[in-house]
């Protein structure tokens, strides 16, 4: 198995008809996802058709979801609209919503976490690459791609990868493919102070999975959460982990494009978080070239 | 976005929060009227309007000793207030160039409380996000003017956190709590409860990332006042906020940083001799990182975002250009879903307009990667291909230390 989606999910496009949206809503058909509905208030009844591939088109997630049984939601709204169709999954009882767009207010965000307290979704993201678990088939087609990663970098196999950046992720899984190993799921939780899902909520989901053997995780400058993960790994993890914690050249108290990557107190630079990672048992990689091998290190694939 | 003191106390000011009152100035013509329309009769304080903090203990450029100044009567106010306007102000927060001082506040002088110990009777308020818990959260502290992380460090005891709960908002409790643990009683303890429960309502209402008065002050006729006002915002919420938005002083910001805006780019000045572009922020981020890894200095961050078209990469080495310190360019751009051979194509035509002289070195990877190689192996250029991001800033660190 692998974690949040498999080749089956249902899934769902927010936005399907924007540019963004439609754009990937195209790529994960071509992936051999199971795209099966989109959802634009006041284009109901439309379709959406990319290979002929019929995807119907709602005004409600709702009605998406009960219409199609579709179980997960990939989010392409633009950020003044992103919290509302979020909430609007959390209303629908869908189990993922992954939300993709960049730059939803910090006020919204924080509205839609507290509204997400007491109710069955997860949320994924915002400003996240997105969640792939890999096919089977020639360059890992037939997965389950949620978001905006490109397929084809991914092969199907045993690493859990868990990142706040895209491109990391990228490299952290073009890397093991080049080197012939595969991937469980690939989850990016997004670069934003707010996200619905953390490092350590990934991490225990990856070690519950049986066909996880061995993790990634990468991290950025700022806040805690790669070191409470990090803490937990050391206290309950099973499986071997390797970590990189970007942003060491990162000037104090900047922005660096990520919103959540601002250096505040003591144990979030990445020197700090690199030497509780070190503590913790995890490998850690010197250079983001070397996030495979770093893996590599403490587990024999 | 940041905003002066001036412009956020007078949107303190909107929202109840009391302050001292006070006229901005950017004109020397204007110091008289100014000072006509506040009561002078304690003193007027005579302070530089630059977004850096750390301007009390700043000098000028010109030797004038101070950024915020007492000044006793108007005639000394005015004195003080021409050695500071137009000239530039260097304070621990605006690096050794300094900042040009092109407004300044006149406000009325507080008598500041003392309290039993003699010390002066002021406090620290903040508002902002506890990223641990996803909740705003409101910092108060005993301990006013001086720094909160020295406050955190030696006392930590005297910091009290209020977190909010962002389904109801602030309650009278909470803001009781806040006014019990400063020790306030009778009307000053009404006055706290008033001024906390409106500044969490301006942290809230215009999407403030940080609301921070440091200090919050007891005058000698029992006023609590906001002294100083630090206030910034959530940028992903100005689209709502145009009265905000209005108050942007692009004198404070890096002209490159602003120009980059414009295409898209995300752009952060560093001090070191190797320029980088790349995709994303965290490739970005650890490409800094790389480069500083092999004994090289990276000159800034530069994100392309998603994509890298030609007229981004041109504009991303113009500015990149207009930094006399860089040395050399490592290009590093993980072409997932876009065809690195576009992507080669784009950084030819830019160095071609730009005129680039400076070693290049250019790292692809992704989608149609060998034939984006090819362009730019064929582009008669001199540019340098990096097979993984070490190889490429193995080769940049090389060239420029050559020099």
């Amino acid at each position: 198995m692998s974690i949040l989606v498999h080749e089956k999910t249902r899934v769902l496009v927010q936005g399907i008809t924007g540019d963004f949206g439609g754009r990937h809503a195209r790529l994960s058909i071509d992936y051999g996802s199971q795209i099966v509905a989109g959802v634009t208030p006041g284009k109901g009844g439309q379709v959406f058709e990319h290979n002929g591939v019929k995807v119907p088109i709602f005004n409600t997630v709702a009605e998406a979801a009960k219409q199609t049984g579709a179980t997960v939601s990939a989010i392409f709204v633009p950020p003044p609209f992103a919290a509302d169709a979020i909430l609007e999954c959390f209303d629908a009882d869908l189990d993922l919503a992954v939300a993709i767009t960049e730059g939803i207010p910090v006020r919204d965000m924080v509205r839609a976490k507290r509204a997400m307290q007491g109710r069955r979704t997860r949320l994924i993201g915002p400003n996240c690459p997105g969640v792939v678990t890999p096919g089977r088939g020639d360059k890992s087609h037939g997965g389950c791609r949620i978001g905006i990663a490109p397929g084809y970098i991914h092969k199907r196999g045993k690493v859990g990868v868990v990142s706040r950046s895209g491109t990391l992720t990228y490299e952290a899984v073009w890397q093991l493919t080049c080197k012939g190993h595969g991937q469980s799921t690939c989850v990016g939780i997004g670069g934003d102070p707010v996200n619905g899902t953390s490092h350590l909520d990934v991490i225990k989901l990856f070690n519950e999975d049986p066909e996880t053997e061995a993790i990634i995780m990468i991290g950025e400058i700022g806040g805690s959460a790669e070191v409470e993960a990090a803490r937990w790994i050391k206290a309950n993890c099973k499986k071997p982990v390797a970590g990189f914690i970007a942003g060491a050249t990162a000037p104090a108290g900047r922005r660096m494009g990520h919103a959540g990557a601002v250096i505040g107190g003591a144990e979030d630079t990445a020197e700090a978080k690199i030497k509780i990672f070190q503590e913790c048992g995890i490998s850690v990689a010197a250079t983001p070239s070397d996030m495979a091998d770093a893996l590599l290190r403490v587990w024999r694939g | 976005m940041n905003i002066h003191e001036y412009q956020a106390k007078e949107l303190f000011e909107k929202f109840g929060v009391a302050t001292p009152k006070g006229v901005a100035v950017s004109s020397a013509q204007d110091f008289e009227a100014a000072l006509n329309k506040i009561n002078t009769s304690a003193g007027i304080m005579v302070k530089s309007q630059i977004h850096a903090g750390g301007r009390g203990k700043g000098t000028f450029t010109n030797g004038f000793k101070g950024g915020v100044k007492f000044s006793p009567t108007k005639e000394k106010a005015i004195e003080n207030a021409k050695a500071m306007l137009g000239n530039t102000l260097v304070t621990a927060q605006t690096g050794p160039e300094g900042r040009k001082v092109q407004t300044l506040y006149f406000t009325e002088a507080a008598n500041l409380g003392k309290r039993p110990d003699g010390r002066d009777d002021e406090y620290y308020l903040a508002i902002l996000l506890d990223r641990a818990t996803s909740c705003p959260v409101i910092v108060a502290s005993t301990e006013g003017g001086m720094e909160i992380e020295h406050v955190a460090h030696h006392a930590p005891e005297k910091i009290f956190k209020v977190q909010i709960d962002p389904a109801v908002g602030i309650q009278a409790y909470q803001a009781r709590q806040i006014a019990f643990a400063l020790g306030f009683s009778g009307e000053l303890f009404k006055q706290c409860v008033a001024l906390v429960t409106k500044l969490y309502q301006f942290y809230w209402d215009k999407d403030c990332a940080m609301v921070e008065v440091n200090p919050l002050l007891v005058t000698q006729e029992g006023k609590l006042l906001a002294l100083d006002a630090k206030v910034s915002f959530d940028d992903n919420a100005l689209f709502r906020h145009p009265d905000i938005v209005a108050l942007r002083d692009l004198n404070e910001e890096d002209h490159k940083e602003i120009e980059a805006s414009k295409f898209g780019l995300s752009y952060i000045a560093l001090d070191g001799n190797i320029a980088c572009l790349v995709n994303g922020a965290g490739l970005a981020m650890s490409t800094m990182d790389i480069i500083q890894h092999f004994g090289g200095s990276p000159a800034n961050f530069l994100d392309v975002g998603g994509g890298a078209s030609k007229e981004q990469v041109t504009a991303a080495f113009k500015i990149i250009l207009g930094d006399n310190n860089v040395k050399g360019i490592m290009v590093n751009i993980f072409g997932g879903i876009m065809d690195c051979n576009v992507i080669a194509t784009g950084i030819v035509e830019a160095v071609k307009e730009t005129g680039l002289k400076l070693p290049l070195v250019v790292r692809l990877e992704g989608n149609n990667v060998e034939a984006g190689k090819a362009t730019l192996a064929n582009s008669g250029l001199t540019i340098v291909s990096g097979d993984t991001m070490a190889d490429a800033a193995q080769k940049i660190v090389k060239f420029v230390n050559q020099k």
